[in-house]
């Protein structure tokens, strides 16, 4: 039984992003007889390195098959965000009485048609910004089609030969469908065709408890659907701490999520609209009948059809395109960026990478990803960001930890607020006070982290961090509190016992 | 059969001056005898298998059969069992374990040499679905070798415990719970081979590393111990510096059977502690968590604290501090994260009894004085909870008694006081072997002779 996958409203809001992000009219510029730099793709790794080159004085072209803005924009995180805002709202407003506000009809069913309409007008909007018209006004050379490797340092496409002094892939990732029997036949959801419904699946079971899978099972159980969520490992995001994913469980389950952790779907049968899904844990099997699948577990490099043989470009289907430290490919005159070859897809990593790979590739910069202090985050709630290094990791270098650890409950904002949850760990190399790495779990732990970036990234170690004042009262006091242990535990007893001497004397 | 093992606790307390009337000593030794109490009373005599709980119908743990086995020797030299008596029960605890069927069969004892969680009480076989434990089977192998340790004379049955613990120990598998993999595995079910739960991080498995890495036969990989101490992390909370765990109970398990003071791994080497003063920060940050209070919890202060792995609420309402709280039923509750119900431990407070004396003791005193109901016959139940009182103020407590809780309360009194389960497993050769694989160094390991066994 397969079920129609969701279609997208044809409406004057998606015809006004069709405009900026793929206009049906285009025309592919003449090309030049040989371009600095070629990108392919246009998602943020791509835009962003087409906006460097082009800026610093190169002949660029960008190419794209579809829309510009890749995932991020269009089916990633700004989709995502945008219905994650409603979300919350939702969940403040059942949670409306403890805080002696009064909502006049706390039964009332969120609106999922309106808040999908209110997804795609921000969609929309901010197409504006990286628009087909914005990107040729600054100078770069737009091309929509298929693009494909004829050479080392030439592609077509759509037919039109390009020649290259550089080359930059930035063609992304799609979501990997895991093999279950059954699956497919039935009919799933992905991220890519998600933010397409109009109506609220009534249930839903979502396979993977990784960021996008917590973020959109927490999103589509507030917003009113009845959510289970599937992971076949212990806990949720396993690359985070054990206490994030902990908490980030507990939330989850407070929220009314049904958490199945361990247990690994072993089938998927479809019967009219309905899907059953089996899963065993254990020795334990169960199903589960939901209206909707929604999946994607891990990432897929999207290189088929470029043809990258021809450039003598190294690939394979795991970790994608294979590039160097400095985001050479095995071609030295072609380099990559973004999901296409990175273990970090983000979209503010591909962007910086992006720029990096520009500078090595036209200005014989000799930058090094592994360099770049780069943050993440999941949009829980609460949200859950990292910088740096994870403890385990550490410990593996040989480098010996010391974790200052603030639990939110700490913090007078996050009591003034009733957003106890969560906490900071800043991880020193001890006996010292550089930051390895650090781990926020808070409501807005995505704006937490980039203070704990930007020292890292400045070399700030927690000695001058505990010179910055922070406003009071703001949960970012939180990382005020961590250099605050950090100089109580500096002050042993002798050292103290020292300072009492010498104040006695004056 | 119908045979039933109940330890409902006697009533000994009855025409005997109340707990807050007695001095410190005599106070411990009044919970320690009843906490011992729960080991004659709990038990199959025909096969030395231990009741989980003391609720009607509780299969066997074997984890609580270890603490009765090590449990034992305490009660002989405090007077409350004959020597006869005890090596008898831990005979017939040994044989049956020695005879059981060790198989992959899914209603056998065993299988490589580990136990299943949990058994039935008659036939020693496994109950429901439940994984063939690896930290459980340490703490059961961790009490036969204290039978072995406290059994040391030449009488024909004594040498018996000693051949009859070795035994069962050499045929322990450890190197096949690693399972091709760095550390060890939690458990493994006929049906479904080994569970793939997360173990990472510091826990009560120190005892089950040391035992694994001392087996002549079976060792774990040399590597092994480390891989698993490259998980712990090292904080800084509430102004402690401590090695990481959030409920109290992992830092006492391993504590019962080992004397950690002053001997260290390449961890705590390099961190400047060792285990035992680790868990003695523990309890501080424990109680610095209570004083604070995060959630509002009604009793929780500086003298009532202790979130561990526990019986607990699972039905109700509970509102603190005008805000809606979820029940936890039994889980392992811990510090600063939660699980917090509102529910806390006198058992796990009472088994910080060596690392913080004054504490625990100040800790227990004032729960006593303020919720005796969670005492009955001088036993302490699982848990407690002031936040959920009936209408006549009485706390919410957990019902009968259960067989870990009294086994650590009954151990730590005992190591507080004479340190005897300590003692003696400080001369047992395969502890001390597999301490020294794992890389612990100093203190009384230096002065016992590389390899001492008999």
């Amino acid at each position: 039984m397969t079920t129609a996958a969701p279609s997208l409203p044809q409406d004057e809001v998606e015809l006004r992003r069709t405009r900026h992000l793929h206009p049906t009219q285009w025309r592919n510029p003449e090309p030049a007889s040989r371009y600095h730099l070629v990108v392919i793709g246009a998602g943020p790794a791509g835009v962003a390195a087409a906006r460097a080159a082009a800026a610093a004085g190169a002949r660029v072209a960008l190419l794209e098959r579809a829309q510009i803005g890749g995932t991020s924009l269009n089916t990633g995180c700004v989709p995502s965000k945008a219905l994650i805002r409603t979300a919350r709202l939702c969940a403040d407003l059942r949670d409306a009485a403890r805080y002696g506000a009064r909502v006049s009809d706390e039964t009332a069913p969120p609106d999922f048609g309106r808040a999908m309409e209110r997804m795609r007008r921000i969609r929309a909007r901010l197409a504006d910004d990286d628009s087909a018209r914005r990107l040729v006004a600054s100078g770069i050379d737009l091309f929509f089609g298929e693009a494909r490797f004829a050479g080392t340092d030439c592609l077509r496409v759509d037919g039109t030969m390009l020649h290259f002094a550089k080359a930059l892939i930035a063609t992304g990732a799609r979501p990997n469908i895991p093999a279950i029997p059954g699956l497919v036949e039935t009919g799933y959801l992905t991220h890519e065709n998600i933010f397409d419904l109009t109506t609220l699946p009534p249930r839903m079971l979502v396979i993977g408890g990784g960021p996008l899978g917590c973020e959109m099972a927490q999103a589509f159980c507030r917003l009113g659907a009845k959510v289970t969520l599937v992971q076949d490992r212990p806990l949720f995001l396993p690359r985070e701490e054990r206490d994030a994913a902990q908490l980030l469980s507990d939330a989850l389950a407070r929220d009314g999520i049904a958490i199945r952790l361990n247990n690994r779907i072993t089938a998927v049968r479809g019967q009219g609209e309905t899907r059953f899904v089996e899963m065993v844990s254990d020795n334990y099997h169960s199903t589960v009948e939901v209206d909707a699948i929604l999946t994607g577990i891990g990432h897929v490099a999207n290189v088929d059809g470029l043809d990258l043989e021809r450039a003598e470009v190294e690939c394979n289907r795991a970790s994608g395109v294979r590039v160097d430290d400095f985001l050479r490919t095995s071609n030295p005159r072609i380099y990559a960026a973004g999901d296409v070859c990175m273990e970090h897809k983000y979209a503010h990593a591909a962007a910086a990478a992006a720029r990096l790979a520009v500078s090595n590739a036209l200005f014989r910069g000799s930058e090094r990803l592994s360099r770049l202090v780069i943050p993440w985050c999941t949009f829980t709630d609460p949200e859950i960001a990292h910088v740096g290094l994870y403890v385990r990791e550490a410990n593996r270098r040989g480098i010996p930890v010391k974790t200052y650890t603030v639990p939110m409950h700490e913090i007078d904002r996050a009591v003034i607020d009733s957003e106890r949850e969560g906490f900071a760990k800043i991880h020193v190399q001890d006996h010292t006070d550089r930051i390895l790495g650090a781990t926020v779990v808070a409501r807005n732990a995505g704006d937490m982290i980039n203070g704990l970036t930007l020292a890292m990234e400045s070399g700030l170690g927690l000695r001058r961090l505990e010179r910055v004042i922070h406003a009071y009262p703001t949960q970012a006091e939180v990382i005020r509190a961590a250099t605050d242990a950090y100089r109580a535990s500096r002050l042993t007893e002798r050292v103290r016992a020292r300072l009492t001497r010498w104040l006695d004397k004056t | 059969m119908s045979e039933k093992y109940s330890a409902t606790p006697a009533s000994a307390a009855a025409g005997r001056p109340s707990l807050d009337a007695l001095d410190d000593e005599s106070l411990l030794d009044r919970l320690q005898r009843a906490a011992c109490d729960y080991f004659t009373q709990a038990g199959n005599p025909h096969n030395g298998l231990m009741a989980d709980t003391s609720r009607e119908g509780s299969p066997s743990s074997i984890a609580v059969t270890g603490f009765a086995l090590s449990c034992y020797p305490v009660a002989v030299e405090r007077g409350w069992m004959s020597r006869a008596e005890a090596l008898q029960r831990s005979l017939a605890a040994l044989r049956f374990f020695r005879a059981s069927e060790q198989s992959d069969r899914p209603d056998a004892t065993g299988y490589k040499g580990f136990y299943y969680h949990f058994l039935d009480m008659h036939t020693g076989g496994r109950t429901w679905t439940c994984e063939l434990s690896m930290i459980d089977t340490a703490m059961l192998i961790a009490g036969m070798l204290t039978a072995r340790e406290y059994f040391d004379t030449d009488a024909a049955a004594e040498r018996d415990v000693r051949e009859l613990a070795d035994e069962i120990y050499l045929r322990v598998d450890w190197h096949w719970a690693q399972d091709g993999k760095s550390t060890i595995r939690q458990g493994w079910k006929p049906e479904c081979g080994f569970l793939h739960y997360g173990w990472d991080g510091y826990n009560e498995a120190i005892v089950l590393y040391a035992l694994a890495a001392g087996s002549p036969a079976h060792a774990i990989t040399d590597e092994c111990y480390r891989a698993w101490t490259l998980t712990y992390q090292w904080e800084n909370l509430y102004g402690h510096d401590f090695l990481y765990a959030g409920p109290l109970f992992v830092h006492h398990y391993s504590h019962a059977w080992i004397d950690f003071r002053g001997i260290r791994d390449r961890f705590m080497h390099e961190k400047r502690c060792d285990y035992f003063e680790n868990s003695r920060r523990a309890a501080l940050v424990q109680r610095e968590y209570a004083r604070r209070n995060p959630n509002g919890f009604a009793g929780y202060g500086e003298s009532c604290w202790g979130l561990s792995a526990c019986d607990g609420p699972s039905v109700g309402r509970l509102d603190a501090s005008g805000e809606p709280h979820r029940l936890f039923g039994y889980s392992a509750r811990g510090v600063p994260y939660g699980p917090d119900d509102g529910t806390v431990s006198a058992p796990a407070v009472l088994a910080s009894l060596p690392f913080e004396p004054q504490l625990a003791l100040q800790g227990l005193r004032h729960m006593l004085a303020q919720y005796p109901e969670m005492l009955s016959g001088d036993r302490l139940a699982a848990s407690f909870n002031p936040s959920l009182a009936d209408s006549h103020g009485r706390p919410w407590v957990s019902d009968g008694h259960y067989g870990l809780d009294q086994g650590i309360v009954a151990m730590m009194i005992e190591n507080h006081r004479s340190g005897l389960p300590w003692r003696l497993m400080r001369r047992n050769p395969w502890l001390v072997r597999g301490l020294r694989r794992a890389g612990f160094r100093g203190g009384w390991l230096e002065n016992v002779a590389p390899e001492t066994s008999r």
